[in-house]
């Protein structure tokens, strides 16, 4: 369904950009313009820009914007060394913090009208997966070497050719259900969201899941950040 | 008019597919929720550790719904039977 009023796409029509009507542009430059790629633009434009302003120069007694993202970072430091361990937090710490500011602030930037959020496309949720999905086995691979692959073969050998085929599905569909989870949650908050504006949007029908949908933003982007981290700490662990 | 019933039975199957699965998730997720608040209950102190595997358990269970949904929007969009 098409988003109706995304103040990006009218710009970049207005300045003479092919703003592709589909689900994906043919040409590189409609590719581009797409409304996920402008608004995934705009939220990190947003994330540095913010973070740049409050955040000027450190000191000893922090200010209001310091205060605010001492809190932030210092709450997912300890959110990450609670589950998956000092050492690797401190070394995954900046991959998966980022993908915690960008997935929350994409998520709640959908509930401002005129505003889409990337992350009910499908692409930009896929692509994260595929980043996630990899780095799991480069980090189970770097620390096991080819002893990694016993995690997919169970405890006891003669299950072996029971198990394997069990995991590698497994493994497989952590790519299908960890990108369609955020995907559909977002897409289908937005879809509510725009239906309920089209049936009675002048009676603020749409307020309710506006209230519900900060809710469920914030809570996806946990269970990404939650499941991303749970991934790495399993392949960081021994096999049984 | 062969054309219309395949399209009403896509309909079906689309909303079927999606609507069993939530319900199968729906009640799989009140089971987590309901096994989380009586622990919290019998032993507050655990609620940091229980949120964790609360809302890593209602996400798995949730996958299930969320599997349904990949069929029905397959069915919808990107039906590969309809040519």
């Amino acid at each position: 369904m098409e988003h109706p009023i995304l103040f990006i796409s009218i710009i970049l029509e207005k300045l003479g950009l092919p703003v592709p009507h589909g689900p994906v542009g043919h040409t590189f430059l409609e590719q581009i313009c797409a409304p996920y790629m402008t608004y995934t633009w705009l939220v990190m434009a947003f994330l540095f820009l913010v973070s740049r302003l409050t955040l000027g120069n450190l000191e000893m007694i922090p200010g209001k914007g310091q205060n605010f993202w001492e809190l932030v970072i210092g709450g997912m430091d300890d959110f990450f060394a609670d589950n998956m361990g000092r050492e690797m937090a401190d070394k995954f710490f900046p991959m998966i913090a980022t993908f915690a500011l960008y997935i929350g602030v994409a998520n709640l930037i959908g509930l401002i009208p005129g505003f889409m959020s990337p992350t009910s496309s499908l692409n930009t949720t896929l692509a994260l997966t595929v980043i996630v999905w990899i780095s799991h086995h480069i980090i189970g691979f770097r620390e096991h070497g080819l002893n990694y692959y016993k995690h997919f073969m169970g405890p006891i050998w003669w299950l072996v050719p029971l198990l394997l085929p069990i995991e590698l599905i497994s493994n497989l569909a952590r790519l299908i259900s960890l990108s369609i989870r955020l995907f559909g949650n977002i897409m289908a908050k937005e879809t509510l969201l725009a239906i309920l504006f089209m049936l009675a949007g002048g009676f603020f029908a749409p307020l309710p899941i506006m209230l519900l949908g900060v809710l469920v933003s914030i809570v996806q982007a946990m269970v990404f950040v939650l499941l991303t981290v749970v991934y790495f700490s399993q392949a960081q662990e021994h096999a049984h | 008019m062969e054309g219309n019933l395949q399209l009403a039975l896509i309909c079906v199957g689309a909303a079927l597919s999606i609507g069993l699965a939530g319900l199968g998730a729906g009640i799989g997720i009140g089971s987590v929720g309901n096994g989380a608040c009586q622990g919290l209950a019998r032993n507050p102190e655990v609620q940091p550790k229980l949120m964790v595997f609360m809302i890593l358990g209602m996400a798995l269970a949730e996958s299930v719904a969320i599997y349904g949904l990949v069929i029905s929007l397959i069915l919808l969009y990107a039906n590969p039977l309809l040519g």
